[in-house]
């Protein structure tokens, strides 16, 4: 006689979660560049007049943070980029919203909305520069620009998108406008909202460095460039490097902050 | 003006009536439809419809699919217009809302928990706070989901969820009750033990009920009258009452002759029209 026995997978001990792993994964690859990197430096695979060995860049990071230099231009980066967020997302918002409850708004605002959204945003810096001049408001209107459109057509569609019984439903209770975009609207389409806020604030990031590199005497698109012209070549590789460390840390910040708004979004 | 607990004498007893089981004078609304009709473009949907609910029925109407058996539920709602027709709903109760409906599939909100789902027409009618938390803590009590009050609808299983939806519509106090075949997703184990919830639940104050089904078994089994529909255009084919008695049971209703032959009457003629229904 023989019995089959159905596998039930490794022991306890040795599993992993697919979470867990999936976090491992995500540190190994950057590692594993950063290595292979400082090797190549080392050996003389690769010129380090433009790609210095890792090791020296972070040297030349340690040596700015010391000064203060690189905290004072990563804080008035962060700045310009949190007023432009709040400052694109909130109108963007209540523009999405509208638009998406409300037909003729929606009529109104689509042709202009698909109209200007193809434009290269950094095209519209030197609009930004006359406009606002070469203070904080060129560069805090260039985010609010970069955010605005991600946003506006997220909430456009997550509101458009909400199961019709829902509304019935806010109808049949007597919710008014005001509620229904608070219990309804707002609540029904945050998870794509959401998503619309990641998009535009990655292109806020994008568009603060550019904007800094033309018009400012701070930021790290300023440390950037002012870098590449006295060849200050370590300096520029710590500016890149912050600028990807803000864009992780935001991504990973904002997916916990998903976590926190939308606690009813099934795993 | 006392104050204290009797500061909310206003709005108070009309509310909290419907906690005492012994309401004397409980308020209902009548309802009159003469002549409805209803087209969607070419469609039509309902073909004049006159026929009069009383206070406290408990209404059904069965009828094939697209017999305009929901677009009527969603006319009396008030969320489709009339072509042409009238609907007078009596209300004795000028504070009530008119009506609140339990809507097929699922339309509890994911993103409230359970109690805030259930408490929604009270927060719209800004009904006070000690209010809300006393009817909503009753009908909670009542459907059972008293411990899944913090709980959000995905983490419910489908019987759990329609129960919310009973819940919203009692706690919001209304003149009618519209349901749209609310039990029809469900398996038949949890109809069965939902339908048997809902009688008990409506035995409290016995308000108006207008319920939608395509299940013969449910209609006898829950109604006073059932209305039955042709297939489209929706006309009314023929009335039937249920005279059996209250409170019901399905185990004894079911070994009575006179179930079967209510049934068996108004199977014969639902079958035409679902058949006439197939073959258009």
């Amino acid at each position: 006689m023989s019995a089959q026995t159905i596998s039930s997978g490794p022991p306890a001990a040795a599993r992993i979660s697919a979470r867990t792993r999936d976090r491992l994964l995500n540190v190994i690859s950057p590692l594993g560049l950063l290595i292979v990197w400082e090797l190549a430096a080392h050996f003389g695979f690769i010129d380090t007049r433009f790609f210095p060995a890792p090791s020296s860049v972070i040297a030349t990071m340690i040596e700015m943070l010391r000064t203060g230099e690189l905290v004072a231009h990563t804080a008035i980066s962060l700045q310009r980029l949190a007023y432009g967020t709040v400052l694109g997302g909130i109108p963007a918002l209540v523009l999405g919203i509208a638009m998406g409850l409300n037909r003729p708004i929606r009529a109104l605002f689509d042709p202009l909305i698909a109209a200007t959204y193809p434009v290269p945003k950094s095209a519209i810096l030197p609009l930004a520069l006359l406009i606002f001049g070469l203070g904080e408001g060129s560069k805090i209107f260039m985010v609010a620009i970069g955010v605005f459109f991600p946003v506006v057509i997220n909430t456009t569609t997550g509101v458009l998108e909400i199961n019709k019984i829902y509304l019935d439903v806010g109808r049949n209770y007597k919710a008014n406008r005001w509620n229904t975009f608070w219990t309804i609207a707002l609540p029904g389409a945050l998870p794509v909202i959401m998503t619309g806020f990641k998009l535009g604030i990655g292109i806020g990031l994008v568009l603060i460095a550019v904007a800094e590199m033309v018009g400012a005497k701070s930021g790290l698109g300023y440390l950037i460039w002012s870098a590449w012209s006295t060849f200050a070549v370590e300096q520029m590789y710590v500016g890149l490097f912050v600028i990807a460390i803000i864009g992780f840390l935001l991504t990973l910040g904002l997916n916990e902050l998903e976590r926190v708004v939308i606690p009813w979004k099934a795993e | 003006m006392k104050f204290g607990p009797g500061k909310f004498r206003g709005n108070m007893p009309r509310l909290l009536a419907k906690l005492d089981p012994a309401d004397p004078l409980p308020a209902r609304a009548a309802i009159r439809i003469r002549d409805l009709r209803k087209r969607f473009g070419q469609l039509t949907a309902i073909d004049g419809v006159s026929v009069e609910i009383a206070h406290g029925e408990f209404f059904m109407i069965v009828g094939p699919s697209g017999c305009g058996k929901t677009t009527l539920l969603r006319i009396l709602a008030g969320l489709d217009s009339v072509t042409s027709g009238t609907i007078e709903i009596e209300t004795p109760n000028s504070q009530r809302p008119m009506n609140s409906m339990i809507f097929q599939g699922d339309s509890i909100f994911p993103w409230m928990t359970v109690w805030d789902n259930a408490a929604y027409g009270l927060k719209m009618r800004r009904i006070s706070r000690p209010v809300i938390k006393d009817v909503v803590g009753h009908y909670l009590a009542r459907t059972g989901l008293t411990r899944f009050a913090k709980y959000y609808p995905h983490q419910l299983s489908g019987g759990m969820r329609q129960r919310v939806s009973i819940a919203r519509a009692f706690a919001n106090d209304p003149e009618i009750l519209l349901m749209d075949e609310p039990f029809s997703a469900l398996d038949a184990q949890n109809k069965l033990l939902l339908q048997e919830e809902l009688l008990r639940i409506w035995e409290e104050h016995k308000k108006t009920v207008v319920f939608i089904t395509h299940s013969v078994d449910e209609a006898v089994f829950l109604g006073d009258r059932i209305m039955v529909m042709t297939a489209q255009p929706g006309r009314v084919k023929t009335f039937v009452p249920v005279p059996l008695p209250r409170p019901r049971d399905i185990m004894e209703l079911q070994k009575s002759p006179q179930y079967g032959e209510l049934i068996a009457h108004i199977w014969s003629s639902l079958r035409e029209e679902v058949q006439r229904a197939r073959a258009q």
